[in-house]
Formats: C-alpha cells, sequence, structure tokens
C-alpha cells in the first residue's frame, strides 16, 4: 500500500480535532496546574516533590468530603478552601521533617505520602466518608439534596440555558456543551492566574531567594536566609496548586476514586513540566497542551492506520495496543527532547548548558 | 612598629601573645568549643579570642581543624561542647542563618556562586532586612520597589570597587574561579558584616589577582569590617595579618603578631619548617 493510499483513507479532521480538543479541556487544565505547582517546587526552589498527585488528592477529597459530608453548608467555595487547607497540612507534614534533610529524601517522602494517602482512602474503615474502594461515585450533599456537578455546571453556569439544554458552543470539532466549556473557562483561569502569582513571586526578592537556594542551600543560608522557612513556603504554595489540579479535575468529573490517583498522575504532571520547560512562566501551560495533543494524536493516527489496513494490523499493532503505544511514543519523544533540547520547548537553553559544565 | 596602624591594630598587637589571650576590645569569644568526628578530635579551643577591627589570621598544616572550626563558629556544623560570644551575644545554640543575620558572615573556601543567577542577583541577595523576601509583601511591589532600588544601587558600587561591573547581567556560572572569589566576597559585604570569615580566599586563584584580593581584604579592614581567614600561603598571612592564630591537630597552639609567630619555635616545629620545606621541594 502506497502513502498516498494510507493518507486517502484518513480523518483529517478527526485526526487534528480530537488532538486539539484533547490539549484545551478541562483535564489538560488540571494537568497544567500541577505542572505549575512542580513548577515552583522544582523548577525555581530544586524540591524534588515526585508526589504531586498526593496534593491532588488532598484537594479533590478535601473538596468532596466537605461538600458531602454537608459540612460548611455544602458550598462549593468552603469545600475548595477545605481542599487547599487539607493540602497545606499534607505540606506540612511532609515537608517540617523532609525539608530538614538533603534533597532526596523529600523525594522518597512525597511518593510515599501520595500512596499512604491513595490506599487509606481506600479502606473500608473509611467507607462513610471517602467512600472506600467505591469512592464517590457522585458527589452530592444528600441532606441539601445537591450534587457538585449540578451546582458547578448548571446552577452556577452562565452558559447553562435551561430551554435549550444541550446547546452547544463553538464551531467544527471544537464544539463544546454548556458544561464542558464552563469548567474548561474555570480550569484555564486558575491555570493563568495561578502561573502569574508564582511568576510575580519569583520576579520579587523572595523568588531570588527561592532561586539561590535551587543553586545552593549553603549559600543562601550563609547569607542570613532562613532556608527550611522558604522551602516549606515553596512545598505549601506549590501544593496548594497542586490541589486546585485536583480540585478542578473533580469539578469535571463530579466524582472521586482513589484510583484517579494513582503514581502515574505524578509521572505525566513531570513529563508535562519536562516538555514546556521548568522554570519557565507559560511551560507548564503549553505542556499540557502538547501532552494531551501528543497522547491523542498517535492514539488516533494509528487507530486510523489499523482500521484502514485490510488485516487490521499495523507493524504488529493491533486496535487493543494503541492506548499503551501512545504512551512509548511519548516516552520516546520526551527521551529525544532531553537530548537535543534538554530546558524544554521554553525552557532558556543557556540555563541547561550551565549545568552541563 | 609602624606608625600609621589605626587603634585596634596596635592594641593587637600589645596583646600577650600565648594561646587563648585576653583582647583588649574582643568581638568573638570562644569557650571550650569542641567537634570529634569518631575517635579523632577535630576541634578542641580552650579559649581565644578575636579582636574587633583587624585582620586575624588562621593557620595550621592540613588536617587541623581550621575549616571544621569556621563550620562550627557559623553552624554550617554542630559543636559537641562549648559556646561562643559575638559582638556580646550568645550565638551558641543559634542556626546558621541567624549567626549571618547577627553580623557574622563566612565564605567558603569551594566557591558557591549562584551559577543560574546573574551576577547581579547573586550580589542583592546578600542584603539583610529585605522587605520583599517575606511571602505577602513579595506580592505588593510597592512594599519593596524602593528598597530594591537602593539594595541595586550598592551592589553596582560593590560591583565597581570588585572589578565585576562589566558581568553584571551574565550567569555567575560564566565567571572565572578568580571572579567567582571576588564575588563571593563582594556579596558577604553587601550583608553588611561585623565580622567576616574568609575561608581560603586565595586558594585557585592565579597570583596576579591574589594581589588585588589582598588589597580588597585590607580595604575591608580599614572600613572597620573585622576579618578572620584561613590561609594557606605564609607570604601572603606575614604580610596582611595583624594577628595570627596557629592552629594544630585542633588546637590554638599559639598566638601572635606576624613576627612573634615566625619565631615561635612550637609554630616552627608543627608547620612553618615543614611546610617550607615542602614549599622548597615544589618547583
Amino acid at each position: 500500500m502506497s502513502n498516498l493510499q494510507l493518507l486517502a483513507g484518513f480523518d483529517m479532521s478527526k485526526l487534528f480535532g480530537d488532538s486539539i480538543r484533547a490539549g484545551i479541556n478541562v483535564q489538560s487544565a488540571a494537568f497544567a496546574l500541577g505542572a505549575v505547582g512542580l513548577n515552583l517546587h522544582y523548577g525555581f526552589t530544586g524540591l524534588l516533590n515526585v508526589g504531586m498527585v498526593a496534593f491532588m488528592a488532598a484537594g479533590s477529597y478535601g473538596m468532596a468530603i466537605i461538600f458531602t459530608q454537608g459540612l460548611l453548608g455544602g458550598s462549593i467555595l468552603l469545600g475548595i478552601l477545605g481542599g487547599l487547607v487539607f493540602a497545606t497540612i499534607i505540606a506540612l507534614l511532609v515537608g517540617i521533617p523532609a525539608l530538614r534533610l538533603r534533597s532526596d529524601y523529600l523525594a522518597i517522602t512525597t511518593i510515599a505520602i501520595g500512596e499512604v494517602m491513595r490506599i487509606s482512602f481506600r479502606s473500608r474503615r473509611l467507607l462513610d466518608i471517602t467512600g472506600g474502594p467505591f469512592g464517590l461515585p457522585s458527589i452530592e450533599d444528600r441532606s441539601a439534596d445537591i450534587s457538585l456537578a449540578d451546582r458547578i455546571g448548571r446552577d452556577w453556569n452562565p452558559l447553562f440555558n435551561v430551554d435549550d439544554p444541550t446547546r452547544t458552543f463553538g464551531f467544527w470539532k471544537l464544539a463544546f456543551d454548556g458544561k464542558t466549556l464552563w469548567l474548561m473557562i474555570i480550569g484555564w483561569t486558575i491555570v493563568v492566574l495561578c502561573s502569574l502569582l508564582v511568576w510575580k513571586l519569583i520576579q520579587s526578592p523572595w523568588g531570588r531567594v527561592i532561586k539561590a537556594i535551587r543553586e545552593d542551600e549553603d549559600a543562601a543560608r550563609a547569607l542570613g536566609k532562613n532556608v527550611f522557612s522558604y522551602k516549606l513556603q515553596s512545598l505549601v504554595i506549590g501544593g496548594c496548586i497542586g490541589a486546585l489540579a485536583g480540585i478542578v479535575r473533580t469539578l469535571d468529573s463530579g466524582f472521586v476514586e482513589s484510583n484517579q490517583f494513582k503514581p502515574q498522575t505524578t509521572f505525566f504532571i513531570w513529563t508535562v513540566l519536562i516538555l514546556g520547560g521548568a522554570a519557565s512562566k507559560w511551560g507548564p501551560v503549553l505542556g499540557a497542551f502538547l501532552f494531551w495533543f501528543i497522547l491523542v494524536f498517535f492514539e488516533e493516527l494509528l487507530r486510523q492506520i489499523i482500521s484502514s489496513s485490510s488485516d487490521m494490523v499495523f507493524l504488529g499493532l493491533e486496535a487493543n495496543d494503541v492506548g499503551r503505544m501512545r504512551l512509548i511514543i511519548m516516552g520516546i519523544m520526551l527521551a529525544a527532547l532531553m537530548v537535543w533540547r534538554p530546558q524544554g520547548i521554553l525552557g532558556k537553553k543557556e540555563e541547561a548548558l550551565l549545568d552541563a559544565r | 612598629m609602624p606608625a600609621d596602624l589605626n587603634a585596634a591594630q596596635q592594641a593587637v598587637r600589645t596583646a600577650d601573645p600565648t594561646p587563648g589571650s585576653a583582647k583588649q576590645d574582643p568581638i568573638l569569644i570562644i569557650d571550650e568549643v569542641s567537634r570529634s568526628f569518631g575517635g579523632l578530635q577535630a576541634v578542641d579551643v580552650k579559649r581565644l579570642e578575636v579582636q574587633r577591627g583587624v585582620i586575624t589570621a588562621f593557620i595550621g598544616p592540613n588536617g587541623a581543624g581550621k575549616t571544621t572550626f569556621f563550620n562550627l563558629l557559623t553552624r554550617f556544623d554542630d559543636p559537641d561542647t562549648g559556646k561562643w560570644q559575638f559582638n556580646g551575644e550568645e550565638l551558641s545554640g543559634k542556626l546558621s542563618h541567624s549567626i549571618a543575620q547577627a553580623g557574622m558572615v563566612r565564605t567558603f573556601q569551594l566557591t558557591k556562586s549562584l551559577g543560574k543567577m546573574s551576577v547581579m542577583d547573586n550580589m542583592m541577595l546578600g542584603a539583610q532586612d529585605q522587605k520583599g523576601e517575606s511571602l505577602f509583601s513579595a506580592l505588593v511591589k510597592g512594599s519593596w520597589k524602593s528598597q530594591e532600588r537602593a539594595v541595586e544601587a550598592k551592589a553596582t558600587e560593590l560591583l565597581g570597587r570588585f572589578n565585576l561591573s562589566h558581568m553584571r547581567d551574565e550567569y555567575a556560572a560564566t565567571l572565572s574561579g578568580g571572579q567567582r572569589k571576588l564575588l563571593e566576597m563582594a556579596r558577604a559585604l553587601m550583608s553588611e558584616p561585623d565580622l567576616i570569615l574568609l575561608d581560603e580566599p586565595m586558594a585557585g586563584v592565579n597570583p596576579a589577582l591574589v594581589q588585588s584580593l589582598l588589597v580588597h581584604v585590607e580595604a575591608l579592614r580599614d572600613e572597620g569590617v573585622s576579618v578572620l581567614f584561613i590561609e594557606h600561603d605564609m607570604d601572603v598571612i606575614m604580610g596582611i595579618s595583624d594577628w595570627i592564630v596557629v592552629l594544630a591537630e585542633g588546637r590554638v597552639i599559639a598566638e601572635g603578631t606576624p613576627e612573634q609567630v615566625s619565631q615561635n619555635n612550637v609554630v616552627i616545629d608543627a608547620y612553618l619548617g615543614t611546610s617550607f620545606a615542602e614549599d622548597e621541594g615544589t618547583p
């Protein structure tokens, strides 16, 4: 089969439309938020946080529990606040012992706390609070008879039209229903606000201390900076941004379940940050878009190639191999990027070269 | 005795040249500071007073415990026992950043330039009591903008003095070894210390730059900063120091003016004799 024949069977608009859609949807905004928090931790402070998912879980479960238990009157905003408080507590619990030690200890502790939280939330002993292994399939306050999904998607949604609830906005493959678009707006607005907050902090004398800690803790200490306190501040702020990532994802899905918080989520967020460029202003945003674009693009491409071939096999791949293959391709692309552009797409080349000295 | 010495220099020259002797106006008083690594007694200083306003040098053979002693005083290492007073304030028990804030600032033998930050940012980091360094004021630029300008002006002036003006916007990692030593010293001065501890400031610096570093160290003293420094090169020490403390095997074995120390038999045995003999052997 010639290349031209291959191309002829393609649905180009589906290929690109679905990929772009994945790059800008709420899930992508959640990953961007996680990467913004990780950027403050790793890109600017040099903290090796390998448990971003723990902060996401704290945000999601914190909000969901407060909402379902009818605490604080089942308000979403107070629920979000509760998620942030939970994330702050986790950051302090991890940071106070681990940040006094060498940086590798934080890595071990963070990866552990993520798993500790996930497995604890799954526990049957917490059935009444976290839903145990079943999670909270619908986050709702039964006493007041309201669900999180309805509240955010309908009651508080200016794009929701009672007369025409299925109305869509947009064009081509990029038409979204009112609820999705509304959550995309919320998600990406939080992404932009958090990126600007981090950038403003980094441009201040506070940020100068933070970067000095990344470069050499002892030098900062010798100049009278309380390194431990700054690292803890960075961990809490980045952790709260990570919690917002979990919150945005939960607002979109309307449920929480412990398997949403497996360790690979942390590594996907690292991939997002490294793709976009650590220590850059908009690297996490571009990284999140590209991450989802690439995943869906190759998934769709392989699917179309396989389904258009006569024996439904392409290079030995069958349709159900595609899900794994797209991650392999992502891994290869990341490795190639590290060789040719180690600073990521938006990172500063000079800084990466200084590392190599 | 040369006539152009300041009062502090003259005062220290009349001090008793025995280990642990009292100084007229001590900036730092050390009592019973000790540290051992397993069976090795790295530092065991019974008493030491450091005169204010002069250049005091720590010398001693390799392994004498000079750097360890520095690390203990600045709490980059924890002493087993001991107390020390700085400007009349008890410093033992404080953490390293509090010690620096109290006005006792150190540099490192292996320079710690902050490579991926500009030379200017390196300098500005040194300034103390910056409002914008606290999290909440950091977000309100108006609260620290004017202080930032003052800090920048001071950094510009110091960079000029240390011949680094042309590098101000470069990454610190692009500086040469000697320039990094200069930067580290200049950065420490940004904190306006009362006492600066220099750990081998001339090590690994080319001979041409050593002279200019020495001039800077003397200039510090003339501005009223007390200097305590570790150095290996005997010729450098003899020319520049007002007072010399000799360490061997963790103990202070002698103190005195350069003339007194160079004639002290204990010192010659422990350090000078072997050191000079080695120096002659190397091309």
